[in-house]
């Protein structure tokens, strides 16, 4: 199994196919106004309240740059800090090993379940599926993980994976799924939020009792201390960080931070613009193994899976800095109208159109980038200020290079936008051109209006009316006007 | 003040009014306009749509054309941040140390429309007349590239006769997106239907911006649905006057 397997569901069709599915999704539709709505407001509130916000933005991202300009220096340090405070540290390039390493552990100490936090890097290796192989039931313990898991479904949110489901369709869930996996939904259940969250609560309970592994992501690991931080909402990530045996931790190797000090700034970011409170509930720091207190064994998985190629790229490297808060699903009104399933990715919205093609090569992912009108929203809302758009651009520009590269003949597109770049670099064929389309134009208008067109037209006409082109463009005008019998400087068309 | 007019190729075969209205504006205010016939496109299309070596050209016609004027100025956010924040990106990227050189030099000069009036030339009311009833909607480059803020509002508060009412959500983007309304015809559409329903909430004549490109896609679904509801660049309502209302 490839990392590509995983990141990117296979089967799922280009972006523009698989957003027209979710468009004509009436319920979905409300699901998703009603929730990223709530959250952008709340976000926007606890945001502005903060003098310095921008400056805790700036301090971030300069962070984030520098530690990614020295990875290698840091994770080294995390692993000796985390091996000198009694845990092991693993290397994983990507997946498949991963998974092997996760799977070997789980194995060595003689258990078939293991209960779950929350991990988005869990999910894009696929580490549930690959247990399942080995016979281990993982058992996910995040509430939206939980629905997503009973209901055989895919995660469309990094922090809300469940937002496409409405409360009818988590009691349906529930109802019909629990008892499948352990202690089953009671009687009567309602669709009251209270009543759903008590009957996770029960289901969730037994398993959290029984437990003797848990598997978790990370936020961060700060390299100096070797502690290693997961912030969460529900408790159910304390219970697995503190109750089992063993604790094995699978971490994206951007994650680290040079120094446990780094904390107070991506703390004070994270919760505001994640769910959009001032502190999140949960915030669990453990270092390595403390005798007689939580987990004696604890793993430190530390993947890779595409990141070091994404570090090599100049521009594409600031998505590294993520810290996965999801501001940027919630504001983009792309993602508000699709939801995260037509991302066809455990990375959706624009950290995952920019994420996403780079952790699995552009020809795996090549609508992605285009998914986006560049409004700019996310980059305004992102906390350690990645520059989507500017990635975005710059990964369209790799898409249409490597189409250029694998193909022997250059697409349609390719054609027309060659044929334009010939018209748009040269005055007199633009004012050739000009005087053609206010001819055609005359043709097809009606009332100064062209309405619907046929074929490749009908996508912009079947919708919107188009003015007609003028009769006399601006430079003809000026020409005509101002122009006659003279020149000026620099009036001179070429 | 000696002032290029930029005027953009959409503009200049659809929207040659706007162009007009530039024209008539800065000269109404006493400044020289000059129209290099030179000028073609600022490249955006190519750029965004990932055609970097096609863009190089453009670019550097742009820098040659529009050398050595006081202010450059075009009435479109979107082209406007094309030249500032990528022209240089793609002079760096494909062009020569000659090339970087004069886009450093042509980009400060270049503004758009309510950036010269407001910062360059100073005036917030340009003597403007436009009895209706107007609301704004921002577009996202204005916005979030070149950050105008609120002086196209400034210069529309200034507009005697004018109704100016606000848009709700007006900071969202209508969905027009270049050639994303052709790669992603669906959600650009789900897009401008919620634009268009805020719009026809203020109850508007008019639907105003800085940009004849986003102004077409919604205007365009606008007209399509038979509302009534016209729209107009930030140029022609501020050149209008009481003689002349456009």
């Amino acid at each position: 199994m490839s990392g590509a397997d995983n990141v990117v569901w296979l089967g799922t069709p280009p972006f523009p196919e698989a957003a027209r599915t979710a468009l004509a999704d009436t319920r979905l539709r409300a699901n998703l106004r009603r929730a990223t709505g709530t959250i952008r407001d709340r976000r926007l509130a606890v945001t502005a309240e903060l003098d310095d916000w921008e400056e805790l933005r700036e301090k971030a991202a300069a962070l984030k740059r520098r530690t990614l300009r020295h990875l290698d220096q840091h994770l080294l340090q995390l692993e000796e800090s985390v091996t000198a405070a009694g845990g092991t540290v693993h290397w994983a390039a990507d997946a498949a090993e991963a998974n092997a390493v996760v799977t070997r552990l789980v194995r060595a100490t003689g258990e078939s379940e293991v209960v779950k936090v929350k991990s988005m890097a869990t999910q894009e290796i696929g580490l549930n599926e690959a247990l399942a192989e080995a016979g281990i039931r993982a058992y996910e313990t995040d509430l939206a993980e939980l629905i997503v898991q009973l209901g055989g479904d895919r995660p469309s949110h990094i922090l809300v994976p469940a937002i496409h489901r409405g409360r009818s369709e988590i009691r349906e869930i529930f109802r019909r799924e629990m008892g499948k996996w352990g202690r089953p939904a009671p009687e009567g259940l309602s669709d009251d939020p209270r009543d759903l969250a008590e009957a996770a609560r029960l289901h969730l309970r037994e398993k959290f009792l029984r437990a003797k592994v848990a598997v978790s992501g990370a936020n961060f690991a700060a390299a100096d201390t070797g502690t290693v931080v997961v912030v969460e909402s529900e408790g159910n990530g304390r219970m697995c960080l503190t109750l089992p045996q063993t604790l094995i931790t699978v971490m994206g190797i951007e994650k680290v931070l040079p120094s446990f000090a780094d904390l107070d700034v991506f703390l004070q970011l994270l919760p505001r613009s994640s769910t959009g409170e001032r502190m999140n509930p949960y915030t669990s720091l453990w270092t390595g193994v403390t005798e007689g207190d939580g987990p004696q064994d604890f793993h430190l998985v530390l993947l890779d899976n595409g990141r070091t190629a994404t570090l090599a790229d100049e521009v594409g490297r600031q998505a590294l800095a993520c810290i996965r808060c999801s501001a940027c699903l919630n504001v983009c009104p792309v993602y508000e109208r699709t939801g995260g399933h037509a991302y066809g990715s455990v990375y959706p919205g624009p950290i995952g159109a920019v994420l996403t093609p780079q952790l699995v090569g552009i020809e795996n992912a090549a609508s992605l980038p285009f998914a986006s009108t560049l409004c700019g929203a996310c980059y305004d809302a992102c906390p350690v200020k990645i520059d989507i758009p500017e990635v975005l651009v710059h990964l369209r520009a790799k898409a249409v290079e490597a189409k250029r590269r694998d193909r022997l003949l250059p697409t349609p597109e390719a054609l027309v936008m060659k044929a334009a770049g010939a018209v748009l670099s040269s005055p007199r064929r633009l004012a050739a051109l000009q005087r053609l389309a206010a001819l055609g134009a005359r043709l097809v208008a009606r009332d100064g209006r062209i309405g619907v067109l046929p074929g490749p037209f009908a996508r912009w006409s079947g919708t919107r009316d188009t003015p007609a082109p003028a009769r006399e463009s601006l430079r003809a005008w000026w020409r005509r006007t101002r122009e006659e019998g003279r020149t000026t400087r620099k009036g001179k068309g070429r | 003040m000696r002032i290029a007019l930029f005027i953009t190729c959409f503009n200049d075969m659809m929207f040659p009014s706007t162009g007009r209205a530039v024209t008539e504006l800065l000269e109404r205010l006493g400044h020289t306009v000059e129209f290099p016939q030179g000028q073609t496109c600022c490249g955006q299309m190519h750029f965004n749509t990932g055609y970097r070596p096609e863009t190089l050209p453009m670019v550097r016609r742009f820098a040659e054309v529009f050398a050595g004027y006081d202010a450059v100025v075009t009435p479109s956010g979107s082209c406007a941040g094309m030249v500032r924040d990528q022209h240089r990106v793609v002079a760096a990227q494909l062009g020569d140390a000659a090339l970087v050189e004069a886009v450093e030099r042509v980009v400060p000069t270049v503004y758009e429309l309510s950036e010269l009036l407001v910062d360059v030339l100073g005036v917030t009311d340009v003597g403007a007349h436009f009895p209706h009833r107007v609301t704004y909607h921002p577009t996202c480059h204005s916005l979030r590239m070149l950050r105008v803020g609120d002086r196209p509002l400034r210069l529309l508060r200034a507009v005697k006769g004018i109704d100016l009412v606000e848009l709700p959500a007006a900071e969202s983007c209508c969905g027009f997106g270049g050639t994303f309304a052709l790669k992603n015809a669906d959600v650009s559409n789900a897009m401008l239907a919620d634009k268009m329903r805020h719009v026809l909430d203020t109850g508007a004549e008019f639907l105003c911006a800085g940009d004849n490109s986003c102004l077409t896609h919604i205007g365009g679904g606008l007209s399509r649905l038979r509302t009534g509801v016209g729209t107009m660049h930030l140029a022609e309502i501020l050149a209008s006057t009481e003689g002349n209302v456009r």
